[in-house]
């Protein structure tokens, strides 16, 4: 707080000598208040501080240390980015196969370069690149690094037998069974991008590439692994893949109904929040508007009415988005309507009250202006009143637009349905993380896209 | 000559007005009778059926819980600390999320001689993290930490900065630089002219956004406690997956409840700083 000038220190006149005695006496006022500001924030400091170590203890920090995972961070990261390629020898169920994610839509007919089989898979050998690489011969698996001495693993009828012929790498880890206390399961990640499992009912190498596989294309399509310009080719050629469908038709439809990036539903979901986000916002505001007229003390004389509009408009704010979400998803079911009624009650209350705030501060002079003129109710308030709260209307309407963008993507997952939701069970099952990234650089897009129209609409309305 | 000149060109502007105005509401209406009708056929329940049902769960509950008589009220008093935890939440991410706010909102500021590139870059941050959903983040480090509070509190704080931050940073623009210079003149370091100069202008304003985003936090994280983070949602999203109504109405009771207060009284709080009756009470005469 700046220290107002005590006014009587000075008399009348602004005195011309120069009053030492008055200024020294007014310092040590001065300097009290300051220090008096200053002990007031330091006991608030101190205040926040002390809560804060009690929320420390509170949320129970140290435990939530101790049990953090970091490496599902990594591994969240590498798998967004990256996809991987099995490796799969089946010992219990014969059988040899390597496929993308080992979907069985995405298995290899000729394995890549990197794995070298011969057909019945007996003797496979797979380079994992960086000198390491792994030898399947029928059920015994030798992993050979740059540093290590070879590993020697084979699966049995009742766990694995390992001989590592020199020192156990770090990497290693070996699943035993708690009751038996014999070995089951043979683990090795010598790097981030490789990894190699034995079972006794199967040998499993995966090894990770960048990218994004099938992104465009279902792996078993014609259309997989085609570059650009042979599509391009592919649309303008005549020669139908499918005869009933033009070519690009069928590029499209190919891609749309990819089964595992399911470009579709993801699209489908992001239309159904901005529905809800557009449609809640907009009714928000067109109900609120009238309401907020009447319950501004310069438009409604009743005071009965404005109180109990008042109490309308906190009551609705009050029943939070989260409880009217959770009534409208038993009435309505799941879909865009219910998240879009839930916003919109919610926001009538909000946008209500501010809006009839903003009408009780209008300038009455361009009202009587206008009512001078012989304008009847409605030209007061078309000419008179609209324009002057115009601007706060529209500023306000964008930026709970904005908001409500990001409020719908949570009431989606509460279980209203759109984006949220799919991102919540594509979480949840947590298969691939590519599919979560996709949809989190989706939802983002799709937030600061409504945020840049918004912001440029509030700019041409405001002005224009 | 020239009135005549002036009024048809005020008419015409008025005329274009008029088109503009009637244009936008038919893209109004347009946009809420085809948003509406593509929004009921892509929903499970339909609309009219829906509002029929309407009162039904409320009054579901509602009954559940008056059966229970006074027994309610001890169901009531047994959520307290999921309240407890949930304002936990929401008070600590917004006093972290607002103390980083002002970190950036300073740094952003241009009429406070920071390091001009700076002031771009951290006007851009603040930009991200307010476009960025809560609910991601939330879910990420859900993920990696644990389901517990905390992953809620720091995706909570994380829109906070972004928020508060714009907010902050607009009135620091609109200060008054004088007391900023005066103190200059005297050779006070940039600390210190933060400290007297800039601080005591902005407090008030500050306090004000703070208080009005504690009561949008709070809300935040009953939601957010409901995808996994503790606090009021998760026993809400128990009590109504185990189809228990009376603990479901004790705990939409005590949210109702607590953010009616909050909000009465932050309101109350806020007027009195704008109006400047609280801080006249501070200031000695």
């Amino acid at each position: 707080m700046s220290t107002p000038p005590a006014p009587l220190a000075f008399p009348l006149a602004f005195p011309l000598a120069f009053d030492a005695d008055a200024v020294m006496a007014r310092h040590v006022d001065a300097v009290r208040h300051v220090r008096r500001g200053s002990l007031i924030g330091l006991a608030g400091l101190l205040a926040v501080l002390a809560y804060l170590v009690y929320a420390w203890f509170a949320f129970d920090i140290p435990r939530l240390i101790a049990t953090a995972e970091p490496q599902r961070a990594v591994l969240l990261a590498t798998d967004a980015v990256a996809h991987k390629v099995h490796v799969t020898k089946g010992l219990r169920n014969p059988g040899f196969e390597v496929a993308v994610e080992g979907e069985r839509t995405a298995t290899y007919d000729t394995p890549p370069a990197w794995v070298e089989a011969d057909t019945a898979g007996d003797r496979v050998i797979v380079d994992l690149g960086d000198g390491y690489s792994a030898r399947i011969d029928g059920a015994v698996l030798t992993l050979t690094g740059p540093d290590t001495a070879p590993i020697r693993v084979e699966a049995t009828d009742r766990g694995v037998r390992i001989d590592y012929r020199g020192a156990r790498p770090d990497w290693v880890t070996e699943g035993v069974n708690v009751k038996t206390g014999s070995l089951v399961k043979f683990e090795a990640r010598p790097s981030i991008d490789k990894r190699v499992q034995v079972t006794r009912s199967k040998i499993e190498i995966h090894r990770y590439f960048f990218g994004w596989e099938n992104f465009w294309f279902p792996f078993d399509s014609p259309l997989h692994g085609l570059s650009l310009g042979a599509l391009v080719e592919l649309a303008l050629s005549g020669d139908r893949i499918d005869p009933d469908r033009s070519n690009v038709a069928t590029i499209f439809d190919t891609f749309w109904s990819n089964p595992e990036w399911q470009h579709r539903t993801v699209f489908i979901a992001l239309l159904e929040t901005v529905l809800m986000a557009v449609l809640g916002t907009l009714t928000a505001a067109f109900v609120g508007l009238p309401l907020a007229f009447a319950a501004a003390h310069t438009f409604n004389r009743i005071a009965v009415i404005r109180f109990a509009l008042r109490r309308l408009f906190d009551f609705l704010r009050g029943i939070d988005m989260l409880i009217w979400s959770l009534i409208f998803i038993r009435a309505f079911g799941l879909g865009p309507l219910t998240g879009a009624l839930a916003i919109a009650f919610t926001d009538t209350g909000t946008l209500g009250k501010l809006f009839s705030e903003t009408l009780e501060n209008i300038d009455r002079k361009q009202v009587e202006g206008v009512q001078a003129t012989g304008a009847n109710r409605w030209q007061r308030y078309r000419f008179g009143v609209i324009p002057q709260i115009l601007p706060v209307f529209v500023s306000q309407g964008l930026y709970y637009l904005e908001s409500n963008m990001r409020s719908a993507t949570v009431i989606g997952a509460l279980g209203a349905g759109g984006i949220g939701l799919v991102l919540v069970e594509t979480m949840r099952t947590s298969r691939d993380w590519e599919n979560t990234l996709y949809i989190i650089i989706l939802t983002i897009l799709l937030v600061v896209a409504m945020d840049a129209l918004s912001g440029w609409l509030r700019r041409r309305l405001i002005q224009g | 000559m020239v009135a005549v000149s002036q009024h048809e060109s005020i008419v015409q502007l008025e005329q274009r007005r008029r088109a503009y105005s009637l244009l936008t509401i038919l893209v109004v209406v347009l946009i809420l009778v085809t948003g509406y009708t593509q929004a009921e056929s892509m929903n499970s329940g339909g609309f009219l059926t829906g509002l029929r049902q309407f009162f039904d769960y409320p009054g579901d509950i509602l009954e559940e819980a008056w059966a229970e008589g006074w027994a309610f009220w001890g169901i009531v008093w047994g959520f307290l600390p999921a309240l407890v935890e949930t304002l936990n939440i929401a008070a600590t991410a917004t006093i972290l999320g607002g103390v980083l706010a002002m970190v950036f909102a300073f740094l952003s500021t241009r009429s406070l001689d920071v390091w001009p590139p700076l002031i771009p870059v951290s006007r851009r941050l603040m930009d991200v993290m307010r476009a960025f959903p809560e609910l991601i983040l939330a879910l990420f480090l859900i993920f990696v930490l644990g389901a517990s509070s905390v992953p809620a509190m720091i995706a909570v704080a994380f829109h906070t900065i972004g928020a508060l931050g714009k907010l902050f940073s607009e009135v620091n623009e609109n200060i008054d630089r004088r007391p900023v210079e005066g103190l200059q003149a005297v050779g006070a370091s940039w600390l210190q002219r933060l400290r007297f100069g800039v601080l005591p202008q902005v407090l008030p304003n500050y306090t004000s956004y703070f208080l009005m985003r504690f009561e949008i936090n709070v809300r935040a994280s009953a939601i957010l406690g409901f995808v996994g983070a503790g606090g009021l949602g998760a026993e809400l999203r128990r009590t109504i997956g185990w189809g228990s109504g009376e603990e479901t109405a004790a705990l939409l009771l005590l949210l109702f409840a607590s953010i009616m207060v909050i909000d009465q009284v932050s309101g109350m709080v806020r007027r009195g700083l704008v109006t400047g009756t609280l801080r006249a009470k501070r200031v000695p005469a």
